[in-house]
């Protein structure tokens, strides 16, 4: 039987017009360790603060062991938060800062001493009680922080990237031991943070979220083997993402070869995105195993395996690591199990826009002014306008280009590039390139009339 | 002495003619008599001298007022100004700090006009509450500085550890905006010990604090008296400064 701590219910929050949050939908079981993870701005810290109580939605519902706690204030929620920077009350000292919660409870005072010192060997920062908290390094103050939260026994214990500001050897001995603290407390954690690593490491299950929208909802496996979209698997771990099409069930097309695999259920003749993780590719020892060939381009020795990139021979770059090096330059004969490629459904195959004829042979979409071929259709009609991923045209500047817009998301397709540009009204764009763009570049951004395709709505 | 340390020199000849010096000369004159022999008498002159103590008992008194009646009308102004979702606009705090960019003395006589026109007698009164409206911008900036630069996530951690409102206030953010508070009593109490403007035209020289006793020794040309008073004012505003200890650093600067 799995008990449901906490329920979310399409939860939704703005700040302005820019909308963090849409319509998340999430429980978490009691005892499990759940990992909120994305990008920066991905929106899973305004989540841990409305399930805090700092915040509150605009839309959608908290639930809490069967209660309603969306408008409860924080201080009455059975919970409690490890804070990014700690936020240890510098005006006193440890054992203070950790009796802060069972003092305010009025809990008895040999009851508190017994507590805070029972959380202080937990923590392994015994004898520190009368240690002034500014005097204590990054770790030993994370620690003392995890030891305030946990005294007052919560039912969920809430961590903000809790290892963010720590130097790498320390957080690898830190997630060791929050792993074990979990083990011992047997409470729930709602952990946030934006490296990987450390949600695959930690997790009994990982939340993938980006612009404010759950994308996969896994355990770590999960989640690494068979990512939903590009995105999620571009974001956990090292991937090859390619243009793919499905030609039956259980066949699939790319980098120029038919390959067998164990998706089923996509239709037939379809386009899709094809995943194949670096350490699945496999150099063939025998001709008979050989299923394309490449070049060895580059080859980097990364501790435990070598980090190869190859050309195929339909032109396309992959990423491959292996235990074994082998030559640049030479060619090699490669193969990829059915089980190791994972196919994903496009999101899209193109752009498509909103759009208000301005003129015969002048369309409005975008918030710009584009030319097109000559419809016929009068102007104030409404379109809706398709452009190719390959038809937009990005330039350096915005001194000849129609609007203008940043690079907001790059993805790497093996012998393109697949970008998402935002534009200053914040629209999406997306964009086929051979160009190699920075993220947050500035662009400009062009579309010939041949390249735009118009269909009038039907009213 | 180096390139760098050189740039120093002008203001090291600034302090020692017009800070050093004349300190010195305050030291010099009040160990001597009228006629320019050494003497202990101003000194002990000031034990002994009923007028001149009940003087300075009066002004110790009238400046922890003061003190007092800045902090409990600054604090929640301070409070209020720093709150980011009752204060939207930075204009708000430059109004209230406006007033210390006009002359105080000029402050004091209008304030002094305005009794009058109202027909109000003054007294000790109208002496607080023109201190208090003199010095009261020097109270909130350094407490709305000291608040407005407080970390958030204090008061949240306080919250999460399930402190009520009133108590995330008088746990945390009371405490931890003390070294505002202190600055704020610094640059209020001593300049009301040696104030003797506010007192001369808003009481109509009815209450005499010791600012004033000085002011009259050396009016009247008893140089030597006048600075064995204003030596033991310094000493005085010394010590309190010391009180002040090493508990806060950057605050004390905390007017624009």
């Amino acid at each position: 039987m799995e008990e449901r701590i906490i329920d979310i219910q399409h939860v939704s929050k703005s700040f302005g017009d820019k909308n963090v949050l849409h319509d998340i939908n999430l429980y978490v079981k009691k005892g499990e360790f759940i990992t909120l993870l994305g990008p920066s701005g991905c929106g899973k810290t305004t989540l841990l603060r409305m399930i805090a109580g700092f915040l509150h939605p605009d839309e959608g519902l908290i639930v809490m062991d069967g209660n309603d706690i969306t408008e409860v204030p924080p201080h009455l929620r059975q919970l409690n938060t490890v804070f990014q920077r700690y936020a240890l009350f510098p005006h006193l000292d440890v054992y203070d800062n950790i009796a802060f919660g069972l003092k305010l409870k009025k809990t008895p005072e040999d009851e508190i001493d017994k507590r805070v010192r029972k959380v202080l060997k937990l923590v392994s920062m015994s004898d520190y009680e009368d240690r002034d908290v500014e005097s204590l390094s990054g770790g030993q103050q994370q620690r003392i922080a995890i030891a305030r939260a946990i005294v007052n026994q919560p039912q969920i214990l809430l961590l903000d990237e809790p290892l963010a500001a720590l130097d790498l050897k320390m957080r690898k001995d830190m997630q060791i031991e929050l792993k074990e603290m979990h083990r011992k407390l047997g409470i729930t954690f709602i952990y946030v943070t934006h490296d990987q690593e450390e949600a695959l490491t930690l997790s009994d299950t990982i939340v993938v979220m980006n612009e404010g929208i759950i994308q996969q909802i896994g355990t770590p496996m999960d989640i690494y083997n068979e990512p939903v979209n590009s995105f999620v698997a571009d974001f956990i771990g090292e991937s090859n993402i390619l243009n793919g099409r499905m030609l039956r069930d259980r066949r699939v097309e790319f980098i120029g070869h038919e390959f067998d695999c164990v998706d089923e259920g996509f239709g037939e003749d379809v386009p899709v995105d094809v995943v194949v993780r670096p350490e699945d590719i496999y150099f063939a020892k025998k001709d008979s195993e050989v299923q394309f060939k490449a070049t060895v381009k580059s080859c980097v020795f990364k501790g435990v395996h070598y980090e190869m990139f190859v050309d195929t021979d339909s032109g396309n770059e992959l990423m491959i690591q292996d235990y074994d090096p082998y030559p640049v330059g030479g060619e090699v004969g490669l193969y990829i199990d059915p089980d190791d490629i994972q196919v994903m459904r496009k999101e899209r195959t193109e752009n498509t826009f909103e759009g208000v004829m301005k003129a015969p042979d002048k369309v409005e979409f975008l918030g710009a002014e584009f030319e097109c071929a000559d419809t016929g259709l009068q102007a104030g009609d409404k379109v809706l306008v398709r452009v190719p991923f390959d038809g937009v045209d990005l330039l350096d500047s915005d001194d000849e280009a129609t609007l203008s817009g940043n690079v907001f998301f790059i993805l790497y397709k093996g012998n393109h590039y697949h970008l998402t540009i935002k534009t200053e009204n914040g629209d999406k764009v997306w964009v086929d390139t051979d160009d190699i763009w920075d993220k947050n570049d500035f662009v400009g951004i062009n579309i010939l009339p041949k390249d735009i395709h118009i269909e009038k709505k039907d009213e | 002495m180096n390139k760098r340390s050189s740039w120093a020199l002008p203001y090291f000849i600034f302090l020692v003619l017009f800070v050093v010096m004349p300190l010195l000369l305050i030291v010099l004159y009040s160990l001597q008599d009228a006629s320019g022999h050494f003497t202990f008498s101003n000194i002990t002159k000031f034990f002994t001298d009923k007028d001149a103590l009940s003087t300075f008992a009066l002004s110790i008194e009238v400046a922890l007022e003061n003190t007092a009646l800045c902090i409990l009308i600054g604090y929640p102004a301070a409070y209020i100004l720093a709150d980011k979702s009752l204060n939207k606009s930075a204009v708000t705090v430059v109004l209230f700090i406006l007033p210390m960019w006009v002359n105080a003395l000029m402050r004091t006589l209008a304030t002094a006009e305005l009794f009058n026109m109202a027909g109000i007698t003054l007294g000790k009164g109208t002496l607080l509450f023109g201190m208090c409206y003199d010095y009261l911008p020097f109270m909130i900036y350094p407490i709305y500085n000291q608040l407005a630069k407080m970390d958030k996530s204090y008061a949240e951690a306080a919250q999460d550890l399930g402190a009520k409102p009133h108590e995330v206030f008088w746990k945390v953010t009371m405490p931890l905006s003390m070294p505002g508070v202190i600055s704020g009593i610094m640059m209020v109490f001593m300049p009301t010990v040696s104030t003797f403007a506010i007192s001369e035209f808003l009481t109509n020289n009815k209450i005499k604090l010791f600012g004033t006793i000085i002011q009259e020794n050396i009016n009247n040309s008893m140089w030597n008296y006048g600075a064995a008073l204003a030596l033991f004012m310094l000493i005085i505003i010394g010590i309190t400064t010391f009180f002040q200890g090493k508990g806060d650093d950057e605050t004390v600067g905390g007017a624009i």
